[in-house]
């Protein structure tokens, strides 16, 4: 097989792509959705869903504002296609409070004052989540590199990681 | 993002049967670097087959006493699995130094492999870029050159492979497991990657029709005497400006095997194997670990900007060493080098 290199538009695609029927589960809910093949999981969230506590921030993997869950597990959802995850459970910051009660990552993030302007800590919250499941992270230092994929602009870091060593000891 | 059409492979044989209907098609499989580079236009496939859902997530042990991992393992089920945490703990931790803990829970062993390189001019498809379009010129030799290459370069291309994970596989000489449409083959990792020379479109050997879908790793893992030190502008979630993989086999203070990699300083893993035949039978002190770091640099050259990573890898070299023989592997989350 021949190498093509990057090919130009035109010879990529002879017609512009159907839209295709996604099914997720979004915070325990369906969600039945008709997008374009190359509609990330965020920007069917937010355009199609209107679940806008998920934050675009760079769009490249690269600040962790779009962090949700998937089956439990925390991800970047400006790198994924909503398609790829056809089927899955998704958990948003929307989907964290149980019963009117506050998550208890969210209850912390307020006793805390664990952000400023705001944008990156519903990613924060979530990686948060996602980061007391797996388990791996007991000391400060250990928090601090296992939440190095949630940038803060305001630089809230020492509140951040007080918030999450609160939810962590009542979890 | 530009158009393209999305499919499921239902299983390998269809993966392969769908890629060689279209030659613009790629696979997808944890997405981080595909659709990144999608999004800035330096990709533009007609095509994504997402292989995301193939049965290539097992991590078992082979017939050789070594370990099979799947094409499709996350890399951070890989860094956390207690088989590779105790006999591979170099593989471990090379994966945790690497990205964000978000970024490893969806990048796959097999995608790790074939991530292109973070050149500022590859992203940048306003400037000329022999890798993005061949025989268009190289902005990287005479422009911001300082995350680039010091070894194996042309006159074509200094770009680097960015990944931690293949520093460490270099270092335990893992095995890449393909199948394309003339059946199944293994390329040693050593030849998976490639030196740009004057085609430097082609970062590997693997076939654009071929599939990832196990890499081997043989019985040795070095668990006793290893590090990985990885030097970066930041403490974590940044590229390696230049990383280290050491692996000694000791008796006594002597060295009886040795293995030594270099990530961020070449278009591929950099190994030597004068640098490791010259630590063979030595006292494992600062005397054999600076030959073996002259004989790993033979021939680094700057072009600028980078300048600085010869004698930053040298001392990397060194140190790594110095942790690997006293059996002090670098910490993952103590950012101090000891
Ligand atoms: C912000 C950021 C920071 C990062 N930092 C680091 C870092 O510090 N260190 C590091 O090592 N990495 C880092 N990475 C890169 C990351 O490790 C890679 O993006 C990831 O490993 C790629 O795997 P994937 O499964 O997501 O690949 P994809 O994006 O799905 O695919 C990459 C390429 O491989 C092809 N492909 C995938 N699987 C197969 C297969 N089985 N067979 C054949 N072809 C296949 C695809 O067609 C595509 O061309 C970073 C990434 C980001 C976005
Ligand atoms: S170093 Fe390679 S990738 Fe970077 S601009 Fe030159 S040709 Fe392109
Ligand atoms: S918006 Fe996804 S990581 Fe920044
Ligand atoms: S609170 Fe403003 S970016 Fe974190």
């Amino acid at each position: 097989m021949t190498h093509p290199g990057t090919a130009t538009p035109a010879a990529r695609i002879a017609a512009v792509p159907e839209k295709i029927p996604v099914t997720l589960s979004v915070n325990h809910k369906p969600a039945k959705l008709v997008v374009a093949p190359w509609t990330t999981l965020l920007d069917a969230l937010r355009d199609h869903l209107n679940l806008t506590g998920t934050k675009k921030g760079c769009d490249h993997g690269q600040c962790g504002a779009c962090t949700v869950l998937v089956e439990g597990r925390r991800i970047n959802s400006c790198l994924t296609l909503a398609a790829m995850q056809e089927g899955a459970e998704i958990t948003t910051v929307e989907g964290l409070s149980r019963d009117g009660e506050l998550h208890p990552l969210q209850q912390a993030f307020i006793d805390h004052d664990a952000f400023q302007c705001g944008y990156c800590t519903s990613g924060q919250i979530c990686s948060a989540a996602g980061l007391i499941a797996e388990g791996k992270a007991r000391t400060a230092a250990e928090i601090r590199e296992l939440m190095s994929g949630n940038i803060c602009r305001c630089g809230a870091y020492p509140n951040i990681i007080a918030a999450i060593q609160q939810a962590m000891e009542r979890s | 993002m530009t158009p393209f059409q999305y499919t499921r492979a239902n299983d390998v044989a269809d993966a392969i049967k769908q890629i060689a209907t279209d030659p613009y098609a790629k696979f997808i499989a944890g997405g981080t670097n595909l659709i990144d580079l999608i999004k800035y236009d330096v990709e533009g496939p007609s095509r994504l087959i997402d292989i995301s859902h193939l049965p290539l997530r097992s991590i078992e042990p082979t017939s050789a006493g070594g370990v099979l991992i799947g094409a499709m393992v996350p890399n951070a089920d890989l860094a956390y699995h207690p088989v590779i945490e105790e006999r591979y703990p170099m593989l471990a931790r090379a994966i945790l130094s690497g990205a964000s803990q978000q970024l490893r829970n969806m990048a796959s062993t097999g995608g790790n492999l074939l991530q292109r390189t973070r050149c500022f001019y590859f992203y940048d498809t306003a400037t000329p870029c022999n890798k993005r379009e061949p025989g268009s010129g190289c902005s990287a030799i005479d422009g911001v050159n300082r995350i680039n290459a010091i070894l194996g370069t042309s006159e074509a291309c200094i770009a680097t492979h960015p990944s931690d994970m293949c520093v460490a596989l270099a270092a335990l000489e893992a095995v890449v497991h393909v199948i394309g449409p003339a059946g199944a083959r293994t390329i040693a990792i050593a030849d998976f990657h490639r030196l740009p020379g004057n085609t430097p479109q082609r970062d590997t050997n693997l076939e654009p029709d071929e599939i990832i879908t196990a890499i081997e790793l043989p019985p040795k893992g070095f668990s006793a005497n290893y590090s990985y030190l990885k030097i970066r502008d930041r403490l974590s979630y940044a590229f390696a400006l230049v990383s280290v993989a050491a692996a000694l086999e000791l008796d006594g203070e002597t060295i009886k095997e040795a293995r030594l990699a270099l990530g961020g300083v070449a278009h591929k893993p950099w190994r030597s194997t004068a640098a490791e035949a010259a630590l063979l039978g030595q006292r494992a002190d600062a005397t054999a670990f600076a030959k073996a770091a002259d004989w790993l640099l033979h021939g680094a050259k700057g072009y600028g900007h980078n300048n600085f990573k010869i004698g930053l890898a040298r001392r990397a070299i060194m140190r790594t060493l110095d942790q690997a023989a006293r059996g002090t592997p670098q910490s993952i989350s103590d950012k101090k080098i000891r």
